[in-house]
């Protein structure tokens, strides 16, 4: 890509060094738990041993005697309040503290507020909590057998655990493709519970000022405006006033989704503070946000294509039962229960589609999130870039030719699916070839028969997905009624220097350079002039946050529009200075001059200095200019992965020999940032694909609640990945970018699974859940009888 | 993930410590890598009310050749198995053995005295120690016994070591030029503890073996001495049937339980695996020495 600005100036196309790395390098980052205040007291939570139980009493008397304990909240305590239950996004209901029964295990009993961490943690121990033992309701196949105990009778009408029904598509027409078609493939496939495990845990510090009535709450969330609003929502009738909350998002250790939703932590620690006047302090550690911080995915889908016998798809239809936990507190900004999982037509042409999908309550964590995704986007691309292989084998075709022969053709973008979304651009032919040609798709298949005839198990498996990012348009997308518009605000200072405001907030995503280089691009002022701002509630302009790949989409694109209002004021005041009109000025990165006498120019500085001391009468003195950005539509990212495995016949280990990743995200900002961003999204993908997993035994204990058996890889587990790109730009966006953040965590799953089945086709497997691990592989082996003993 | 309180003790001699021991019983634990008994603490699995931290105590870490034996001081750190030619050289079973253990930085700080000492038959020296034949020298009131490694491991977390013991040296047999080993571990991850992993060490005599040790990691309650595997090798020519038929007593011999790691069927073939991987690299090295 050939940048329009120089180096110095380095807008877009330039791999310039992250601004914020110098402080997160040399480990002065400022995350929640950094910030100390005086008399700050500290927050532990005590949580249930069960899944399901009555609670028949709580004795906190022992805890409260001991010395540095000043309260001990429970749900009978919060209930004073009419604070013990909390609305979730879903508009279903969730506990903050339970009066009368816990529903998971790990869900909050009860909060200890101390004077230090080591005093609550002591107090816990001290409180006796007498429980009366369920049976609970784990497995989601059978949770709506009428034996089952009804999980939520608090619940107007709710006769058994059935959370929704939704569907999507024509049922009749696709019916009547699958009726008469030529082939037809069906599969299970599980995408298991997962968590985003970020290496910052959750917390927050309330801190509320009795005087003044007003509540500062540093939070770790991706979407501090919107969690301001929440807080005047549900907290309103305790004196919680909007203008009066001030929530502040430090720098945050990695969020993917897990940062989104408001947990009841933050609601009891809020309370305690303003119920005692003094600051609070929760974080928590490692096993709670891992067994009681929203999960993903856990989604049990059956897939079908229709097709003809030399493998053109005609239809496809799946329906899944998503297992929500106790309550639905999806973090879900779109209209659709099941988020955008109406993507599942993926990259390909079908005359008809349908899903539907049935939510059901088991006793488990609540969730879900999206874990580095456009909610429920991963879940659809697993299921259709796994159907294409059991299609393609199904029918005797290589995956890649029959790919080919499926895809959504360039001519045909912009391309409306069966299931309604607009797709705005790609070219996933030419994606693809790349990818073939650059990993020798031919000489592997070659390869692979060798090897095959030798006893040896090696396969090639390829995810050729399309993401739908950047929510949302508001005819789809809402927070509370909230639109998915985002935000910029730009000064420029006389100097010609500037800051910028942001209603997203990073989480690692490098928003203090982009964002400067979009602006930089547009404006010609170096990006290094510009400094980036975002995650304070009270200077930043309001905003849906950061999660779903929006920041590019949303905010970007109000970056690069404020930046052009300022240049349309700017044409105005070069015009004033040198005395044309503004139709004879012609700009360039920088500056504008005089059309036939480039030598007459003004800087970009000079006009800003300008605006501030020498412009025309009858303009507004300053440089600032403002933006809401509500996109006309997402923008479809794009990729083409290729992985080649190899299997261990004895152990069943499987190893990833390569991994060839090509990325199609329109116009690129910074190079080196996105591939950054997808090397961690594929590492991300590999995750869930071979290692993790939230475990339950059938009494409902989480065996997966640390990270000793939450098995998150590291750089040893991880291959070193290829990574290429083509370039579509999205024709909607202001500046043609699409969002990048989360394509390789959605599109990289089912290439390594494609590629463990592919090693074990020709035994005859079709399927194989993820995570691949290698007792799982091993058992294949062991049953096809080419195990080595 | 806060540990209760407890009274913290740092002896300066191995008598102090000792006699810290002796004053304070059942209520005491040694401190030394920390590494299994900090998260137990952190976890509050563990509560114990005094800790003796042994770290400043002097003398006890050292890697030395000396009569006839390869001495380990009980306080030496993983890393330094890592950092020793000789050890490489020499003893590859040891060298093997310490690059699995955790990570670098848990092998920075962790002893081989207190990998032992914990009984877990998933760490991993033990297993390793049974295959090296290795001597557990303790130190206590009345001074210093050696304990057989057969001898050594009773039971989960239970060891012959006295609650007033210190593990002050590991003594294994000085190898010799017709020895050598490997260790072969599978994991579910780095720093995980074996889904099931295999010591041995051979010592030729022409083209068989005259001695075999095979130690098998995390596959029962105690770490196992593959004893008919090795019996089966000791003296015979060396030949693919007898490898795999080892393999296959090996994993008839050990115990393992069913966890995330696998089914005890999926354990035991990969006993049989890995003893046969084992013995073909031990027997490879060994015969190019």
């Amino acid at each position: 890509m050939k940048c329009k600005t120089s180096a110095e100036v380095g807008g877009m196309g330039h791999s310039i060094k992250r601004k914020e790395d110098a402080r997160f390098l040399q480990g002065k980052g400022q995350y929640t738990d950094d910030f100390k205040f005086p008399g700050m007291l500290h927050m532990k939570i005590l949580r249930s041993p069960f899944a399901y139980a009555k609670i028949l009493s709580i004795d906190s008397s022992a805890a409260m005697e001991l010395e540095g304990v000043l309260a001990v909240v429970t749900g009978e305590t919060l209930k004073e309040y009419n604070l013990h239950w909390m609305p979730t996004l879903m508009s279903d209901t969730q506990m903050v503290l339970p009066t009368d029964t816990v529903m998971y295990q790990a869900q909050e009993v009860a909060a200890v507020i101390a004077t230090d961490p080591y005093i609550a943690a002591d107090a816990l121990e001290l409180i006796e909590v007498e429980y009366d033992p369920m049976d609970p309701v784990i497995n989601p196949h059978t949770a709506l057998e009428p034996d089952k105990p009804i999980l939520r009778p608090d619940k107007e009408g709710q006769t058994n655990n059935h959370i929704w029904h939704w569907e999507t598509g024509d049922r009749e027409a696709t019916n009547k493709i699958f009726d008469e078609a030529e082939v037809v493939v069906k599969q299970d496939i599980y995408i298991p519970r997962i968590h985003v495990a970020s290496i910052e845990t959750c917390g927050c510090i309330a801190n509320f000022d009795k005087i003044n009535e007003h509540l500062t709450v540093h939070m770790t969330t991706q979407a501090p405006h919107a969690i301001r609003t929440v807080l005047a929502l549900v907290a309103g009738h305790v004196g919680l006033s909007e203008e009066k909350i001030r929530v502040i998002s430090p720098d945050i250790g990695g969020g993917f989704g897990g940062k989104v939703p408001v947990y009841p932590g933050y609601v009891i620690a809020t309370a305690a503070s303003v119920l005692i006047g003094k600051p609070v302090k929760w974080i928590e550690d490692r096993s709670e946000n891992l067994q009681a911080d929203s999960f993903a995915r856990d989604y049990h889908m059956t897939g079908e294509i229709a097709a003809t016998k030399d493998g053109k798809m005609k239809a496809l239809r799946i329906k899944t039962l998503a297992d929500h936990g106790y309550t639905d507190a999806a973090a879900n900004p779109s209209k659709f229960p099941a988020g955008m999982f109406s993507v599942c037509t993926g990259s390909y042409e079908f005359e008809n589609a349908f899903t539907e999908m049935d939510a059901v309550y088991t006793n488990k964590a609540p969730g879900g999130v999206a874990y580095r995704c456009s909610f429920r986007v991963t879940e659809a691309v697993h299921a259709i870039e796994r159907m294409v292989d059991v299609l393609a084998q199904e029918v005797g075709m290589d995956p890649a030719e029959l790919r080919l022969k499926n895809f959504i053709q360039p001519e045909q973008m912009p391309y409306k699916t069966p299931l309604g979304w607009e797709y705005d651009s790609g070219d996933y032919p030419m994606t693809f070839k790349k990818a073939l040609d650059k990993i020798g798709y031919d000489e592997l298949r070659k390869e692979q028969a060798e090897k095959r005839a030798r006893g040896e198990f090696m396969g090639i498996g390829i995810s050729t997905f399309t993401e739908i990012v950047g929510a949302g348009p508001s005819k789809d997308f809402d927070i509370l009624g909230i639109k998915m518009f985002d935000s910029a605000e730009i000064r420029v200072h006389p100097t010609g220097k500037a800051i910028a405001r942001f209603g997203t907030k990073s989480q690692g995503q490098g928003h203090e350079t982009t964002y400067a280089q979009i602006i930089a691009e547009e404006l010609g002022l170096p990006a290094a002039h510009i400094q980036v701002e975002e995650g304070d509630t009270d200077t930043a302009p309001y905003g849906l946050g950061t999660y779903a790949s929006r920041s590019t989409p949303t905010a970007g694109a109000a970056a690069a529009m404020a930046a052009r209002k300022l240049r349309d004021k700017a044409r105005k005041i070069a015009a004033y200075l040198l005395e044309v009109s503004e139709e004879d000025l012609e700009w360039e990165p920088g500056k504008f001059f005089v059309k036939g006498a480039p030598e007459k120019s003004k800087t970009i500085q000079d006009i800003a200095f300008a605006a501030y001391t020498n412009h025309p009468q009858g303009m507004e003195a300053g440089f600032e200019a403002t933006h809401y950005y509500d996109p006309p539509n997402l923008t479809f990212p794009y990729g083409a992965y290729i992985c080649v495995v190899d299997i261990d016949k004895g152990t069943g280990e499987v190893k990833i020999r390569r991994f060839l990743a090509i990325d199609d995200c329109g116009n690129i900002i910074n190079p080196m940032i996105v591939e950054g961003q997808v090397h961690g999204g594929l590492t991300m993908g590999l995750a869930p694909a071979m290692y993790e997993e939230l475990i339950y035994d059938d009494e409902g204990n989480i065996l997966t609640g640390t990270f000793m058996d939450y098995l998150v890889p590291t750089a040893v587990e991880t291959p070193a990945w290829e990574t290429d790109k083509t370039i579509t730009p999205s024709p909607h966006h202001p500046i043609g970018a699409k969002g990048i953040g989360e394509s390789a965590t959605v599109g990289a799953p089912p290439a390594i699974a494609n590629a463990v089945v592919d090693a074990l086709a020709h035994l005859g497997v079709k399927h194989v859940d993820i995570p691949v691990t290698a007792p799982k592989v091993w058992q294949i082996l062991k049953e096809k009888g080419v195990a080595e003993a | 993930m806060i540990p209760a309180a407890f009274e913290y003790f740092t002896p300066s001699t191995l008598s102090e410590a000792i006699a810290l021991l002796e004053e304070h019983g059942d209520e005491a634990k040694i401190l030394s890598g920390g590494h299994s008994l900090i998260p137990m603490m952190r976890y509050r699995l563990a509560s114990p009310e005094k800790i003796v931290d042994i770290n400043g105590i002097p003398d006890l870490e050292y890697i030395k050749e000396e009569d006839g034996y390869l001495k380990i001081g009980g306080l030496t750190r993983e890393v330094a198995l890592e950092d020793t030619p000789m050890i490489r050289e020499k003893y590859p079973l040891l060298y093997d053995t310490a690059v699995m253990i955790a990570d670098p930085q848990v092998r920075n700080l962790a002893t081989i005295g207190g990998n032992i000492a914990h009984g877990d038959a998933a760490n991993d020296h033990p297993a390793t120690m049974l295959a090296l034949g290795a001597e557990v020298v303790a130190t206590g009131p009345n001074g210093e016994r050696v304990i057989p490694i057969d001898d050594f491991f009773l039971g989960l977390y239970y060891t012959a070591l006295e609650p007033t013991e210190i593990i002050t040296e590991i003594r294994i047999p000085v190898a010799d030029g017709n020895s050598s080993g490997t260790y072969k571990k599978m994991e579910r991850k780095v720093g995980d503890y074996a889904t099931a992993a295999v010591a041995v060490q051979v010592t030729m005599n022409g083209s068989g073996p005259a001695k075999v040790g095979i130690g098998l990691t995390n596959v029962g309650p105690t770490p196992i001495r593959a004893k008919r595997s090795e019996e089966l090798l000791v003296g015979q020519p060396i030949t693919d049937e007898l490898i795999k038929e080892a393999g296959k007593l090996a994993s008839e011999d050990c115990a393992p339980t069913a966890d995330l790691r696998g089914s005890e069927e999926y354990k035991r073939s990969v006993v049989s695996v890995l003893t046969q991987r084992a013995l073909k690299t031990a027997f490879e090295r060994a015969l190019s020495s």
